[in-house]
């Protein structure tokens, strides 16, 4: 993906529904800053700092589980 | 941050369909499309028949009905018919519209009467448990087609374009952000509207066809999907196993509502 870009300034919340992820992991394949883990069968925020928001998690879950602000 | 929220019936969510199943982003990408063409919601109609892909309607707050198998464009017409200003919005799978519905499909696009169709293409019957449907590629596996698949497939745009539909889209759930741009051209065009929508199904096919977890299936689709630039450029050989997404076919032709209306007026004047 695109170089060594930085994190914009503007920290990006990532918000996840619990209750709604079904940990099918498309959020974490496909983050292109490797800001997401898997843990328990759900999603977790392990790298916040590390977004760009490119909203890509957000664009991908089918469960509406994931948010990027 | 886009809020779905304020479009979807919450208290049926978590929905019904599989971990990694692909419905859930093509009704997203659907909810922006709305949001963004500022549709009225009691100005809005979604119809759907049977399936996993029919079940979409019943998460939308918009005016729903949620009819019998393939006889969504049935309805979707009477719907239409009657009150042509509204939106209407047709939610069908691959089985639905093309299977069982196969007919009234061909013939509604022939009409060319303003429908929006989604038509959801994860190349099996995924609420039934796996059986081969019309888009099956050669050679996949279904719980019909243990050793392989041997019918060849419908092309669903090709057959919407020759039946006469006025817009013919294919887009995917991995392009998600493309999706939404063509369900809104889609909606913007007057006329019989078609989006093909190729979306993975983990549990029926993907699970039998080397695919189990819904990453590897969005890997695929990420490696089969060719925009329509990139596809003009590719060989044959290039393209084998791939398919083309974006706007397909864009025509004007007369919408049969509009002349339904017209006739009656022509022949109220002549008495
Ligand atoms: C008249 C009738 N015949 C058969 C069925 C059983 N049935 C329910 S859904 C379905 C196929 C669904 O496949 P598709 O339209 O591709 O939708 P998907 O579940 O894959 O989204 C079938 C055969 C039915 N409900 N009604
Ligand atoms: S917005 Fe992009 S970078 Fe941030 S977590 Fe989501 S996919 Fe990763
Ligand atoms: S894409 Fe959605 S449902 Fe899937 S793991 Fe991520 S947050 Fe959970
Ligand atoms: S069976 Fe297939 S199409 Fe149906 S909800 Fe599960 S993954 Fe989706």
């Amino acid at each position: 993906m695109a170089g060594q870009q930085s994190a914009p300034k503007e920290p990006a919340v990532i918000t996840v529904n619990v209750a709604w992820c079904k940990g099918c992991e498309i959020c974490v394949a496909f983050c292109p800053r490797n800001v997401l883990e898997m843990e328990g069968g759900k999603v977790k925020v392990a790298r916040p700092e590390d977004c760009i928001k490119c909203m890509l998690c957000e664009l991908r879950c089918p469960d509406f589980a994931i948010t990027v602000e | 941050m886009f809020d779905y929220l304020k479009y979807v019936r919450e208290e049926n969510f978590p929905h019904i369909w599989c971990s990694g199943c692909g419905d859930g982003i093509v009704l997203k990408a659907l909810l922006r499309a709305v949001d963004k063409l500022g549709i009225d919601r009691d100005e809005a109609v979604m119809v759907s028949g049977i399936g996993c892909s029919s079940r979409t309607p019943g998460y939308v707050d918009v005016n729903t009905l949620h009819t019998t198998h393939g006889r969504a464009l049935a309805f979707a017409t009477g719907v239409k018919s009657a009150k042509p200003h509204l939106t209407v919005i047709v939610v069908t799978g691959d089985g639905d519209a093309t299977a069982i519905g196969g007919n009234h499909f061909i013939h509604a696009a022939r009409r060319n009467i303003d429908l929006t169709v989604l038509l959801y293409n994860n190349y099996i019957y995924g609420m039934t448990g796996g059986q081969c449907s019309p888009t099956t590629p050669r050679g996949a596996r279904a719980s019909t087609a243990p050793f392989g698949n041997l019918e060849p497939p419908f092309n669903i745009s090709g057959l919407a374009i020759a039946a006469g539909a006025s817009f013919v889209a294919r887009g995917d759930v991995y392009n998600a952000k493309k999706l939404e741009t063509l369900i809104l051209k889609a909606l913007q065009k007057k006329g019989f509207s078609l989006v093909e929508v190729v979306t993975p199904c983990p549990t029926a096919y993907g699970r039998r066809n080397r695919m189990a977890n819904p990453v590897k299936m969005m890997e695929h689709l990420r490696d089969t999907a060719v925009s329509m630039e990139k596809w003009e450029s590719m060989s044959g050989e290039e393209r084998a196993g791939k398919f083309r997404t974006g706007v397909l076919c864009d025509v004007e032709r007369p919408e049969y509502t509009e002349e339904y209306a017209r006739l009656v007026e022509e022949v109220r004047t002549d008495r």
